[in-house]
């Protein structure tokens, strides 16, 4: 009877809790709105430099990772590719040969970022395929080369227009070749968009005159979930002397603490909106408790222990926050899947500025549980804070007083 | 040759006092008051507003402590007990009945009429049957899925005065328990608890202004300055 009474104090004054859980579960949609936008840019941003620039592991020869030179690419073991494929959880390996070049088209040259790609297993890194915007799909021979569409942009050439490349090659090498753009590409990450030049694997190796070389081979894995375990895999597959393992984010510290800055300004705003809703939830448990001091008087009098008087008021309060979260969660859960599968693409205006930052112009969502859970926990434990007044106040209320006062 | 049986005396009062500090000058409510309610009185204890009937009242009832002397209610002394002893001893021994707002408004009638023997953790059936023999008892047998805001106000009280009887106390105290009535509904309150006190020897003790409750007491207890000015059996 005790739990029913409580699920009945909750309605006894309707429109008062109808408002109280509008106000928390428009707190909860709110906040589960903006935490999955923060958490899926994040997610996308991650996405797009990892899968694209580096895999979420990478071997590289040892100190590849602080001097990103042609000098540093290493000869890869004959079996070091199907071993690492083997591993549980991996779902390619994919070799690379990277490094810089002058990208010159008549009188225009810009530095550009030249990837050795082999262009069946890059399907699994940046597929590149799925990103040519111009030109037919993958056609790249040792003639031909795509290229980012800021780049071409820059360069003010087209499908067709013949771009040379000159560089240093493998220890000193002179590099230099003419290649015909057969195709345009365009990624999330601006930064790739405006300096990549793609070829094959061979072509890159024979323009940096780095016969079998590599500068890594990036391990693509089923689910980032993964990572560690694979890690500790490779660990033990390398010769750990002359290789290094690295997972993506000892490789760009850089994505992580920008992450950090950004989820902790989102993290205040969101502290921001719960003290307004706290005062609000805070005002309810008030009410609650104000308006029935006569009755709680009576309660203790007539022999009610003050543990069980706290316990229906608190099971009020739980449940309170329980149907608040619940909608929450109903209206927040079909909102936040349609972002999900319809992200906002920010218009030209927009666009140019986020680009300037490296950043894609484009809204994300995303539909981790934790993207709720945390809402949940979060209302929860405004609910248990807050309703300590009202459990502070029964324990310290004198029946007699009660009383009187509530008359 | 005639034998007098001694009635047994439920509630004792030794020299009692109540001294309140709420200002700068302390305020004394009850000085020294000795006494004796038998099992089966029908008291009202009449003053003057601030006379101390209240505080008498609530001291009794062991919800509040006396500044000095000792309260006895049966064979317990209640003014040295603990208060999580003295919520367990209000429950068991003692029916309270107070001026408005007695009942749990969520309730019904037989829920409220069952609750306190939920807090006695009477067993369902017990709970059930007590709770329709009582109402029936009062003539609300047709109520009881009803809340106390579709009752009258002389309905609500009468749903008060069984809750209180439902936990089977050893007397029942009731604080001006027909302030809020009008004179049909007081009627037929007052009728229903002296029958209850004549049919099942129930102790009823108010604190009351309502000369019609006066009327039907059969020991009136006068307090005036927190003393007793006069005791009249009738």
């Amino acid at each position: 009877m005790l739990l029913k009474l409580a699920w009945r104090n909750i309605w006894r004054n309707k429109r008062r809790t109808i408002i109280t859980i509008v106000s928390i579960a428009f707190a909860v949609i709110l906040s589960s709105l903006m935490r999955s936008m923060q958490l899926g840019s994040y997610e996308r941003m991650v996405d797009n430099s990892v899968r694209f620039l580096t895999g979420y592991l990478q071997i590289h020869k040892k100190g590849y990772w602080d001097e990103q030179v042609i000098d540093n690419a290493f000869t890869p073991p004959s079996n070091l590719q199907k071993k690492v494929e083997g591993i549980a959880n991996v779902e390619a390996a994919v070799p690379r040969l990277e490094s810089f070049a002058l990208a010159s088209y008549q009188t225009k040259t810009k530095g550009a970022l030249v990837i050795g790609i082999d262009p069946q297993k890059e399907a699994a890194l940046t597929n590149v395929e799925d990103k040519i915007v111009q030109g037919k799909p993958f056609e790249i021979d040792e003639k031909h080369v795509l290229i980012g569409t800021g780049l071409a942009e820059y360069l003010k050439l087209s499908v067709g227009d013949t771009i040379v490349l000159i560089s240093q090659g493998y220890h000193g090498a002179n590099a230099a070749g003419k290649y015909a753009v057969c195709g345009l590409v365009q990624f999330g990450l601006p930064q790739l968009t405006n300096q990549a030049v793609f070829m094959p694997l061979p072509s890159a190796q024979y323009f940096f005159g780095a016969e079998q070389l590599l500068t890594a081979l990036a391990v693509v894995t089923e689910h980032p979930k993964h990572v560690s375990s694979i890690e500790a895999s490779l660990l033990q597959e390398v010769d750990t002397t002359a290789l290094e393992v690295m997972n993506w984010r000892i490789m760009m510290p850089e994505l992580i603490q920008g992450i950090e800055v950004d989820n902790i300004s989102g993290i205040i705003m969101l502290m921001l909106l719960y003290v307004v809703i706290g005062f609000g939830m805070f005002g309810t448990f008030l009410m609650m408790t104000t308006e029935r001091l006569y009755e709680f008087g009576v309660l203790l009098s007539i022999g009610m222990r003050r543990y069980k008087l706290q316990l229906i008021v608190f099971a009020e309060i739980i449940m309170l926050a329980m149907i608040a979260v619940l909608v929450g969660f109903a209206l927040s859960i079909p909102l936040i899947s349609y972002f999900y599968h319809h992200p906002i693409s920010l218009s030209d205006t927009y666009k140019e500025a986020f680009e300037k930052f490296g950043i894609e112009a484009v809204y994300v969502f995303s539909l981790e549980p934790i993207v709720f859970t945390s809402q949940a926990w979060v209302v929860f434990f405004m609910a248990l804070v807050l309703g300590i007044y009202p459990l502070y106040k029964i324990w310290k209320l004198d029946p007699v007083n009660a009383m009187r006062e509530g008359r | 040759m005639e034998t007098t049986v001694a009635k047994k005396i439920v509630i004792k009062t030794e020299n009692i006092a109540k001294t309140y500090h709420e200002s700068k000058i302390p305020v004394q409510a009850l000085k020294d008051v000795d006494l004796e309610i038998e099992e089966g009185e029908f008291t009202a204890i009449v003053g003057p507003s601030g006379s101390g009937k209240t505080t008498l009242l609530n001291i009794i009832g062991g919800l509040d402590k006396p500044s000095k002397g000792k309260i006895i209610i049966g064979d317990t002394d209640i003014s040295n007990l603990k208060e999580s002893q003295l919520i367990d001893f209000r429950l068991h021994h003692i029916g309270f009945v107070f001026q408005q707002y007695n009942l749990i408004p969520v309730l019904t009638a037989k829920e409220n009429v069952e609750f306190i023997m939920l807090l006695q953790k009477k067993s369902e059936k017990e709970m059930e049957e007590r709770a329709m023999k009582l109402l029936k008892e009062v003539g609300l047998e047709d109520k009881a899925k009803v809340r106390p805001s579709e009752l009258s106000g002389g309905q609500q009280q009468r749903v008060a005065v069984i809750r209180a009887l439902a936990s089977r106390p050893k007397f029942i105290l009731a604080d001006e328990p027909t302030a809020n009535l009008d004179s049909a509904s007081a009627g037929n309150l007052l009728d229903m608890m002296a029958r209850m006190n004549r049919e099942e020897n129930m102790t009823f003790i108010f604190s009351t202004h309502d000369q019609r409750v006066i009327d039907k007491a059969r020991r009136v207890v006068t307090l005036e300055d927190g003393m007793i000015k006069y005791d009249e059996v009738r």
